[in-house]
Order: structure tokens, then C-alpha cells, then sequence
């Protein structure tokens, strides 16, 4: 049963690295703001292809 | 089919709008204006056109470009301080309030800058709060080039003088998160350490387990007390000291009370505590008091006049034109207005031809002519020609900004409306105190073993947590359902106050007429298509609010591409021009040349019209009230008396009188003071009163009153400073929304019932010194979500019965 001892330990170290996590994230303003990130995650990223000049004649 | 063909032709692709006339053809695509096809050609040219691939015509309209001297003001170092926030050697920092801000392929675009203009570092959008932080090097890019590119994208940044005097940027509660994520990971630990105790398993766990749980629990439970719940002991603290009971104060002295003797347990070994309690209800507690805080980050509510004042305004020193601060403005200087620009301060009229739009001051859409010589009220719009004017007075002492410096408005008038938990908290606490005290009284007599553990357990099992939930998460979820009916509450604690209200005013003028489509009517003959066309060819060539209006009534039908000739507009007067040889004419009787008795009433303008010799008739403009409002009005009058009061003279008394109560007040002719006092003598009676009104006019009275209610067309503009920003859609709602509030305080008793249920259940065991920690953990989570659910179920389907909102979800 000794065994607990160290899951005990272990799940609360696990518990504080969420915790750690989260004041991260609220430090770093991720909570500021919860709507565009929503939107932002939609666009896709093109490859940067050189403008076509014949095409904005 | 036919539809979709007809639409794909008349909408411009960039903007969405209508196409009159002439289509420009680009790249296969037609546009409606020149400036839309530029910002199409710029996004094309930087292989930005995903933004029309997002959203379909999502661009904003370039027909009205922005001058080029508009932002002269941003080269003047002194304004760059103030605006830029952050700055080194290379980089600035800046964020910009954007109202035009509408779609996701604005997000994209504003995000997307640093394609279009390699001086822009960096830009990130917030869509609520519609804004925009760039950084950008401004070596390569000055703030007054930045601030252009934007515009002739069509995002505009709103720069007014309020942005000057901008403090930090507010950041949302951020020590709350913090407390709630420690109390959150504290009271998950301590339930999953104390479950060996809930399911009696301790005879199978060894001692040593046992200890290492206890000890385990107070270690996790001394930054909750520390930390997580310390505001609440402040409050108590602060509310004692004043001689109020509030409820802080039951709530901390549970906390006190389960942290010591839950320790002392522990490290007696008698027991194992109420950790997980105690951890429970801070944490609930603190869900309750995020859910109160949360508010509408789109709208701003705190508005004044800076907020709609320009950041600068142009000064004549001589021939010589400098850009100053609105701030630094003096008596006697002599400034240059240009189309569009707003009037800074109190102002006498030197030269040009002013014709004002007041509809910010007073929800008044006509345009207001001045002559020389006469005092302009600051907050006007100049439409038409420049404007050089000598200031009159300062800013912050003009008629309409000085409502400002009253003493009624600095002095935070504190509402008299006290909410439901801070009256029941008071009774609450005593009842518990004396109750703690005679059970421990009574168990002092006959066992003293018992008389610490009923004292303490009547503590701890009657603290108010179910009770401190009511009031927050009933309020909280009626001001999300009121929100959804275009009703946008400051906080939650104006619905209680809402449904206090005994005496609501109105004013007229935007509130009870609608500004924006006024009914038009022509009198006289009738007129002929080829007549039509030619109002409308003149008309075309005018950028009037009312030479607009006649256009759209006209319809697109009588658009026409008649040649005009000679083509005039003398200001505040009307047009004249050719066309085929015949001379028209638009505008006032004097101009038009009829004699006719101006018999114009408050509500209604006329315009004239001649073609040639022949008088034809003339365009009757008549304000509108708004739809049902005699229903609206009836409903409201059952529970509360009704007054007016109007800046404009009384014209319309007849009409309104129909509408209101029989015993409703009328005044006319009142000044934006006027209003204000008015409101404080009906508080001075003891009524508790609520303004509804609009422009800057009104802002004393909605500042004043219990509860103001400002109007608005549009929400993303400007309204002043009140407790309640409601979108002039909702208005027909009204009555509704009153009788909404007055629901939602009854669910409040409901739920205050609920959690004193429990409170008994409870109590019945901890009077007998029987209370063991099990039932104090099973109570404490069971009431706080049972009122949880309670009230934010019944919420919704109130706001479902009262109809605030149409659709399901």
C-alpha cells in the first residue's frame, strides 16, 4: 500500500502543473479574449505565391 | 436564378451595396464607386483576395472618402505621446478602436496589414471589443500614414479626445482567475483525498494514511484561506467598520470558523475537517462573483463627451493654420471647422455658412442653419463648406459639456434602490448569530463536550453560499437573455433596481421618434416620370441628409442621367440647376419663391419644388414614432407613471397627449439641465425613477436617474454614459423587458427559499452538535448547483415567456 504514498504525490504534482498552466495562460491575456481566437483558427495560411500582375490588369 | 443573376449585377462586389447608374467593370467584377474598386486593386495587388472569399461583400463603402487633412493632427508629437502606448528606437506600439469592424474577413485583413505595408510589424485583432493593436516601425511608417491606410480601407479608427487622456488598458479581472484556478485545484485535490472518508474506508486505510490526508488537506486548503478567500474577509472587515451587516460577513466568519476548526482536527487527530467544504464553497463562491462581474465587453458604458470630441481641431494664428489638442483650446482662438468635423467647444461664427447637425446633442436628424455673428453649441457636425469660428468659451465649460462639472453629476449619487441580499444578509446574519450562540448556550447547560462543536457546525453548515449564488447567477444569466433582445445591461444589479421603478421619462426627440427613415410624402400634383427624373438628377448632385432622403423615395426607377447645368446649393436654402434648358428649383418656400404661410410644426419640414414656372408641390418630411408605441406606452403605464420631457416646443402636445396616460407629465422647452434637475426633484419625492433618452442632451437626466436608459440606432456608435445601452429595435419590447425584471427578482425569492431549505436540513443537525463532515460536503455542493441550475433555468424560460427573443438555443 506504500505505493499510494507515491501516486498520491505524483497525481498532485500533476494537478499543480495544471494549475501552473493555467495562471500561465491567464498571464499571458489568453483570456482577455475569447471570441477571435475562435475565428482566427479558421483562416488558412496560403503559400506565399508572387502576385499575379497579368490577373489585376 | 433570375435572383441571384440580378443581385450579382447590382451589388457592388466590394461593398455590397446597391449599384445606381453605372456599374465600374474591373477585372470582371463591378463596383459601385471608385473607392471600391481601389481597395479591391490594393488587395488584388497584395494577393489579399481570401478577404472577399470569407465573407461575401464584406468591404465598407468608399463613396464618402476621408479628406486628406483629417489627420494632419497625428505629425504633432505631442498628440503621438499621448495616443502611441509604447515606443523604442524602432517600433511603436499602438490600439485603436475600430467600429466598423463587422466580419471575420475584417479580422483577417486587419491581421493581414503587414502584407499590404512592410512598415506594419505586427497587427492583432480583438473582435468584441473591436480593436486593433499594431505595432508597427516607425521609421518607415509615421502614425499619420497608418492612420490613412487604414481609412482608405475603410477601417477608420475612432481617435477622440478621450483616447488622450487614456489611462492603462483595462484588463479583465485577472486576480479573480487566479484565486478561482487555486480554489478550483485545492477543492478537486481535497474531495479526490477525502473520498477514502466519504465511503468509510478508513478501517481498511492504515493510520498513517489518515494523518498524511489530513495533513495533506490543510496543506492544499491554507492558500484558499490565504489567498483565494481574502477579499472576502476584507469586505467583512470594511462593512463592519461602517456598521453594516453585509453578506461577506456570514460568509467569512464560515470560513474562519471551518478553517480553524478543521485544523484543529487535524492536527488533534480527532477528525478529519471540512477542507473540502471549505474549498467548495470559496471556489463556488467565487464562480458566483465571476458570472456577476462578467459584462458586455463590446459597449462601453462610461461614455462622456470626450469620448465623441475630436482629438484635435485647427487654430488660425493669422494666415498660418496649426493643429492643437482640443485640450489645450482657449478663449479667443480662432479655429477652422471643415465638412464633417465637430464643433470642440462653444463658438462664435466669423465666416462661412454653418449648417449644424446636432443629432448627437439632441437626436434632432435636421441640419440647423447659423449666421454670422451667432454662438455655435459645441457638439455640432459641420456639413458643407469650412467654417472659421472664435471660441467662446473652454471645452469643459461650454453649455453642453459644463452638465458635466454640476455637482449632481461628479457626486456619485448613490441609488436609493438597495438590492434583495443586502436587505435578507442583515436579518440572515443576526438569525445565525443568535442561533450559533444558543445552541452553544444550550449545550454549555447540559453536555459542555458539545457546546464548541454546535456553535462551530452552525456556523459552518448555515453559511449563506446558496444565497450569495441566488442573487449572481439569476441576475447574471436575465442580463445574458436581455442581451439577446438587443437590451445590454452595464451590470447585472440594474435588473434588480429595474424592477423597482415606479416613474420612467422619456424624452422625445430620438427616443420616441425614430431619427433615421423619416416618413416622406409629396403634396401637390402628381408628379410625371419625366418630373421624377429630374428631382432626381438634382438631387443626385447633393450630398444633403434630405436630398438623400428625397433619392431613396424617388426610387431607383426615377434614377436618371440627365445632364444638370448650373448646378448650385446655397447652404440651408436649397438647389437650383438646369436641366434641358429648364430651370429647377428645390428647397425652402422663401427659395423656391412661393408664399406660402410656413406653417412647419416640430415634427415636419418641407421642401419645395419648381420646375420652370410651374410649382409642383412639395416633399413633406414627418418624424415617425416609432412602431407600437401606444402599446408599448400602455403597458408601461399599468405599473408606472409616465412623464415627457422634450427640448422643442410643444407643438407635438396634442398628438403625444393621445398617447400617454391621461395623468402623465408633459414638459416642453426643457434645457439638458433642466432635464437633469428635473429627474433629481422626482428622486427628492421618493420615486424611484428611470430615463430613457439619447443624445448628450439627455446625459445629466440618464446620469441622474436610478436607472438610465440610453437609445441608440446603432450600437457600435456613440451613446452617452448610462446603465442600460438598448437598441432602438427593442424598444417596442419595453414593457416586456420591465415586466421581465420583475419576474426575475421573484425567481431570486424562489431560490432564496430553496437555499434556506437546505440551511434547515442542516441546521437540524448542527444544533445537535451531530454534524459530521460527510453531510457538510454532500450539502454544501448540492444546494450551491441545485441553485445554479434553478435559477438559470428559470431565467431562460421567463425570457422565453415574456418573448424577449424569438429563436430556440
Amino acid at each position: 500500500m506504500t505505493i499510494l504514498f507515491m501516486l498520491i504525490g505524483i497525481s498532485l504534482l500533476m494537478a499543480l502543473g495544471f494549475l501552473i498552466a493555467f495562471v500561465w495562460s491567464v498571464k499571458s491575456g489568453q483570456m482577455e479574449d475569447d471570441y477571435t481566437p475562435s475565428v482566427r483558427i479558421l483562416f488558412e495560411d496560403k503559400p506565399h505565391i508572387k502576385p499575379d500582375k497579368s490577373q489585376s490588369e | 436564378m433570375k435572383v441571384l443573376e440580378k443581385n450579382i449585377q447590382t451589388a457592388c462586389f466590394h461593398c455590397g451595396d446597391n449599384i445606381n447608374g453605372k456599374a465600374l467593370l474591373f477585372n470582371q467584377k463591378s463596383f459601385c464607386c471608385v473607392g471600391c474598386q481601389g481597395v479591391y486593386n490594393l488587395l488584388s495587388q497584395h494577393n489579399l483576395c481570401d478577404y472577399y472569399s470569407l465573407e461575401s461583400s464584406p468591404g465598407l463603402s468608399q463613396k464618402n472618402p476621408v479628406s486628406k487633412v483629417k489627420f494632419s493632427y497625428l505629425e504633432e508629437e505631442e498628440i503621438q505621446k499621448q495616443l502611441i502606448q509604447y515606443r523604442n528606437e524602432h517600433t511603436s506600439r499602438i490600439s485603436f478602436y475600430m467600429p466598423t469592424m463587422h466580419c471575420s474577413s475584417c479580422i483577417w485583413l486587419l491581421e493581414s496589414l503587414y502584407k499590404i505595408e512592410p512598415g506594419i510589424i505586427h497587427s492583432r485583432a480583438d473582435f468584441l471589443k473591436k480593436q486593433v493593436s499594431i505595432s508597427f516601425n516607425h521609421g518607415i511608417l509615421s502614425l499619420r500614414q497608418l492612420v490613412e491606410l487604414l481609412s482608405s480601407l475603410g477601417y477608420e479608427p475612432s481617435l477622440s479626445m478621450h483616447d488622450l487622456s487614456k489611462k492603462k488598458e483595462q484588463y479583465t479581472n485577472r486576480r479573480l482567475l487566479y484565486q478561482m484556478g487555486v480554489a478550483g485545484f485545492a477543492f478537486g485535490n481535497i474531495m479526490l483525498i477525502s473520498f477514502p472518508e466519504y465511503f468509510g474506508l478508513d478501517s481498511f486505510s492504515r493510520q498513517s494514511f489518515s494523518r498524511l490526508f489530513g495533513y495533506l488537506n490543510l496543506v492544499l486548503a491554507i492558500p484558499v484561506f490565504l489567498y483565494a478567500s481574502q477579499d472576502y474577509f476584507i469586505s467583512a472587515y470594511k462593512s463592519i467598520k461602517r456598521g453594516i451587516i453585509n453578506i461577506d460577513f456570514p460568509l467569512a466568519l464560515g470560513i474562519l470558523v471551518m478553517f480553524f476548526r478543521s485544523s484543529y482536527e487535524v492536527i488533534s487527530q480527532t477528525g478529519i475537517g471540512f477542507f473540502d467544504t471549505l474549498s467548495g464553497l470559496v471556489f463556488f463562491l467565487l464562480l458566483g462573483k465571476w458570472v456577476q462581474q462578467r459584462t458586455i465587453d463590446t459597449l462601453s458604458f462610461e461614455r462622456d463627451y470626450t469620448s465623441y470630441f475630436p482629438v484635435a481641431v485647427s487654430v488660425l494664428t493669422g494666415d498660418f493654420e496649426r493643429t492643437v489638442p482640443v485640450t489645450q483650446l482657449k478663449i479667443g482662438d480662432r479655429i477652422l471647422i471643415r465638412n464633417n468635423e465637430i464643433i470642440p467647444a462653444d463658438a462664435i461664427l466669423l465666416k462661412g455658412t454653418a449648417q449644424i447637425d446636432f443629432s448627437f446633442v439632441t437626436g434632432e436628424n435636421n441640419l440647423i442653419s447659423k449666421v454670422f455673428g451667432e454662438v455655435i453649441y459645441a457638439g455640432g457636425r459641420q456639413v458643407g463648406g469650412s467654417l472659421e469660428l472664435e471660441v467662446s468659451k473652454s471645452v469643459s465649460q461650454s453649455y453642453l459639456t459644463q452638465l458635466w462639472n454640476s455637482d449632481h453629476f461628479s457626486k456619485q449619487t448613490e441609488s436609493k434602490i438597495q438590492s434583495f441580499q443586502t436587505i435578507v444578509s442583515k436579518y440572515f446574519t443576526i438569525t445565525l448569530l443568535i442561533l450559533a450562540l444558543g445552541s452553544a448556550l444550550f449545550w454549555l447547560w447540559f453536555d459542555p463536550s458539545k457546546s464548541m462543536a454546535a456553535f462551530t457546525s452552525v456556523l459552518i453548515i448555515a453559511c449563506p453560499c446558496a444565497l450569495a449564488l441566488s442573487s449572481p447567477f439569476a441576475l447574471g444569466n436575465a442580463m445574458r437573455m436581455l442581451g439577446r433582445a438587443k437590451f445590454y445591461l452595464k451590470s447585472p444589479g440594474v435588473i434588480e433596481k429595474m424592477a423597482k421603478i415606479n416613474h420612467l421619462v422619456f424624452d422625445k426627440t430620438g427616443t420616441l421618434t425614430q431619427t433615421s427613415i423619416a416618413q416622406i410624402n409629396f403634396e401637390g400634383a402628381i408628379l410625371s416620370k419625366n418630373e421624377s427624373q429630374k428631382i432626381a438628377a438634382l438631387c443626385q448632385h447633393s450630398v444633403h441628409p434630405l436630398s438623400k432622403q428625397i433619392l431613396h423615395f424617388l426610387g431607383s426607377s426615377n434614377s436618371s442621367r440627365l445632364l444638370v447645368d448650373d448646378f448650385a446649393e446655397v447652404p440651408g436654402k436649397g438647389l437650383m440647376g438646369k436641366i434641358q434648358g429648364v430651370l429647377i428649383f428645390i428647397g425652402s418656400a422663401s427659395f423656391v419663391g412661393v408664399n406660402l404661410p410656413s406653417k412647419t410644426n416640430g415634427l415636419n419640414t418641407h421642401v419645395f419644388v419648381k420646375i420652370g414656372e410651374n410649382f409642383l408641390g412639395k416633399f413633406i418630411f414627418a418624424n415617425t414614432y416609432r412602431a407600437n408605441l401606444s402599446e408599448v406606452l400602455n403597458g408601461l403605464s399599468v405599473r408606472h407613471k409616465l412623464s415627457l420631457l422634450s427640448g422643442d416646443n410643444d407643438s407635438e402636445r396634442l398628438r403625444l397627449a393621445a398617447l400617454f396616460p391621461l395623468d402623465a407629465q408633459m414638459l416642453f422647452e426643457m434645457s439638458p439641465a433642466d432635464k437633469m434637475m428635473y429627474i433629481h426633484q422626482l428622486k427628492e419625492n421618493g420615486e424611484r425613477v428611470c430615463m430613457i433618452g439619447d443624445g448628450l442632451n439627455d446625459a445629466g437626466a440618464l446620469k441622474v436617474a436610478d436607472i438610465g436608459i440610453s437609445v441608440s440606432e446603432d450600437t457600435a456608435h456613440f451613446s452617452p454614459s448610462s446603465d442600460v445601452i438598448m437598441d432602438a429595435r427593442s424598444f417596442e419590447k419595453l414593457s416586456r423587458i420591465f415586466q421581465y425584471a420583475k419576474n426575475t427578482l421573484s425567481v431570486i425569492y424562489a431560490s432564496f427559499a430553496i437555499s434556506l431549505l437546505y440551511n434547515l436540513v442542516g441546521l437540524s443537525f448542527a444544533v445537535q452538535g451531530k454534524l459530521s463532515p460527510i453531510i457538510a460536503a454532500v450539502l454544501m455542493p448540492i444546494s450551491s448547483i441545485s441553485v445554479i441550475l434553478f435559477t438559470t433555468l428559470a431565467t431562460y424560460l421567463l425570457a422565453r415567456k415574456n418573448k424577449l427573443f424569438n429563436n430556440l438555443i
